[in-house]
């Protein structure tokens, strides 16, 4: 497939006489093939929007590669503008506009057709509200109006900066068709977002970043697959059995990771009726034998070490770090630390 | 082009750009109405009046100074010890009343002269205009990097430079319109005030040739304070950076360098003083005089002088207003948009 967006090795360092050195970005990698919907996540402060503001040349980087659509950046970004439409963060707009007059404005700055900016406001659902002073509107609304500033150069490549901040249930759920009616014709969509549930829902592929770096990249399928570690619960007929079977697995190589009163918990089980089959042979009868699915918020918890302790309170920059490029964790084709 | 229109289009939609204009008009209007009001044309009646007022004056004076002299008179006759000092020497004969002491203009109403005064009137349009642009020039940048407004045009626009440029343009473009419209009712509103209300006499061509130059260097000043407070903005990415920096320079230059100058006793010291540059832009020059090497008791004394010229004024605000834009480039160029 052709990459839309490349990212290799990218490097952003913030210099302080106070604080010191802190790098924002260090050695980021990042694909994003054509017409996929791609999801962004990261911790708070883990160089997400560092990443889209270096790619959208708001930032100067200090080092690595970007391109878009095949031109490198930031060198050829006046010719890439036009075919990228992103929203970094949540845009303001002027209070006493309307957002028939932001698009208007931004629609004529663009040279582009006036009609442009009615069509994207039917599609975010401002039609109605579309001469009234952005003020008078909720987040949501502005959100959707963010969403359509984006939309209307007809982009490439959509960026979006959590694009659901803000909307209600019905309004996360239109955006979620729109990715995806988007994406169907042909636009490739980069979504950044927290929540989770939305992302395995929309996105084909994902790039997670932690502290500067990428530590998992992929289609959401294998990431998970990856990450779920052959885990498996194991109830027998019998819970008197329990201890036997957990030494006869032990003894086949079975990691038991957890005995509880009623079941065991196996790791690292590539192939669920090898449990069966040993436990079978000592006469222990298997009445439950389930892979233990994961979910992205599990796996964003783990691979970015953000998962609440209870009693500690976790600060903002307390993420997993991945090793050095080149020096295990991830690479092209891998799925990260 | 395109984002030129757009950025003319985007400053005047701004609702501060609205209320300002109004605020401008109608303090603009209210300064020339008001002043229409005092001024009163001199016909023959009214200068014949002043004229027998004076002459009134002048006869009730003397009056007045010959009874003084009989109640002097009097005294003496009466032996009064303290006449020299109640009446003068010779008992005030030698004070007699001149008629040229009663001049009749002290008589007359104020009479505007539109090619004597409006020179100054073109100094007060020129602050008002010039806080005009300065607001609007100092908002306009600075609600757009506190909104986020500049960020969302670059990822329109992803050319820094050419963007801020066009910005610029557009403040500086209103700002000369506003300045040329405006100017041209303000001339036209005081030159009916002089023609009916007072006189628009000696309006040769030389006359109007000065009161051009005059308004090029208004509109000179009131753009490169627009512009200045554009950059000053744009380089703190906030309004309020150019209303800081306008209260630091009046502060560090009006007061502070003043105090500065006063305690080292530094020659001519108003030449470090922005204002003194700003009078003589107008003025066409300021003379500066320092007295402190006369000795007064040894008679007659003339001052070393300096001579501050609108060419000074023009190099020292010209390089202001450049180093400033210069920096606000150089920031817009450099730094991170974050």
């Amino acid at each position: 497939m052709t990459a839309v967006l490349e990212i290799e090795g990218l490097r952003k360092t913030y210099r302080s006489r106070k604080r010191g050195t802190r790098h924002a970005l260090d050695g980021f990698d990042m694909r994003v093939e054509a017409g996929q919907v791609h999801g962004f996540l990261g911790p708070n402060g883990s160089g997400k929007t560092t990443t889209l503001r270096t790619l959208l040349g708001l930032i100067r980087p200090n080092g690595g590669r970007m391109a878009i659509l095949g031109h490198e950046l930031p060198q050829a970004l006046p010719t890439v503008a036009g075919q990228v439409g992103a929203i970094v963060e949540s845009p303001q707009f002027f209070p006493h506009f309307s957002a028939r007059d932001t698009l208007g404005l931004l629609a004529q700055a663009g040279e582009l057709p006036r009609q442009r900016v009615d069509e994207v406001l039917e599609l975010v659902g401002l039609r109605d509200r579309a001469g009234e002073r952005v003020k008078t509107y909720s987040l949501g609304m502005k959100q959707r109006l963010a969403v359509a500033s984006a939309l209307l150069k007809s982009p490439k490549l959509l960026i979006l900066d959590e694009p659901a901040n803000g909307l209600d249930p019905g309004g996360i759920r239109e955006m979620r068709s729109l990715m995806r009616d988007l994406a169907a014709s042909g636009m490739t969509v980069v979504l950044s977002s927290h929540i989770l549930g939305e992302i395995q829902l929309i996105c084909d592929s994902v790039t997670i970043i932690s502290l500067g770096r990428r530590v998992a990249f992929g289609p959401v399928e294998q990431v998970l697959a990856a990450h779920s570690h052959g885990t498996v619960r194991v109830r027998l007929e019998a819970v008197t059995d329990l201890p036997q079977a957990a030494e006869t697995l032990t003894r086949a190589g079975i990691r038991v990771t957890t005995t509880e009163p009623d079941h065991l918990m196996l790791g690292g089980v590539d192939k669920p009726a090898t449990v069966s089959r040993l436990l079978a042979e000592q006469g222990l009868y298997v009445s439950e034998l389930t892979p233990v699915a994961v979910d992205l918020e599990s796996v964003f918890l783990e691979l970015t070490a953000t998962a609440p302790v209870p009693g500690q309170h976790r600060q903002v920059d307390e993420s997993t770090r991945v090793a050095e490029p080149g020096v295990g964790g991830s690479t092209g084709g891998g799925w990260g630390a | 082009m395109s984002l030129f229109v757009t950025e003319l289009r985007r400053l005047a939609k701004r609702r501060l750009t609205r209320l300002l204009l109004v605020l401008l008009v109608l303090g603009l209007a209210g300064v020339a109405t008001a002043f229409s009001f005092s001024s009163h044309k001199l016909s023959k009646e009214v200068v014949a009046q002043a004229q027998a007022t004076a002459d009134a004056q002048y006869r009730q004076s003397v009056e007045d100074w010959k009874k003084s002299i009989a109640t002097c008179e009097a005294a003496q006759a009466r032996g009064d010890q303290d006449i020299e000092e109640r009446f003068g020497p010779n008992c005030g004969r030698d004070w007699m009343p001149q008629p040229e002491m009663f001049d009749p203009k002290w008589s007359l109403p104020y009479q505007f002269d539109f090619r004597a005064e409006f020179p100054m009137f073109i100094a007060v349009f020129a602050g008002a205009v010039a806080l005009f642009a300065f607001l609007v020039g100092a908002s306009f940048i600075g609600a757009e990097w506190a909104n986020g407004g500049m960020m969302n045009l670059l990822l329109w626009r992803p050319k820094r430079l050419a963007v801020l440029g066009t910005k610029l343009a557009a403040v500086l473009t209103t700002s000369l319109g506003v300045s040329l419209v405006l100017g041209a009712f303000w001339t036209l509103a005081f030159w009916l005030i002089g023609t009916y209300r007072g006189t628009t006499a000696k309006m040769t061509a030389g006359a109007w040739q000065s009161i051009g130059l005059d308004g090029l260097r208004a509109v000179g000043l009131i753009l490169l304070i627009g512009g200045a407070a554009f950059a000053l903005a744009s380089l703190g990415r906030h309004t309020a950076m150019a209303l800081g920096a306008a209260v630091a320079v009046f502060g560090i230059s009006e007061v502070a360098i003043r105090i500065a100058v006063g305690v080292l006793k530094v020659q001519f010291g108003d030449r470090y003083v922005l204002s003194t540059y700003a009078q003589a832009w107008f003025t066409k020059q300021v003379e500066l005089l320092d007295y402190r090497a006369c000795e007064f008791a040894k008679g007659e004394c003339h001052p070393a002088q300096l001579l501050i010229t609108w060419q000074d004024s023009a190099l020292v605000l010209g390089l202001g207003g450049a180093a400033v834009l210069i920096a606000a480039f150089w920031a817009m160029r450099r730094r991170d948009i974050a």
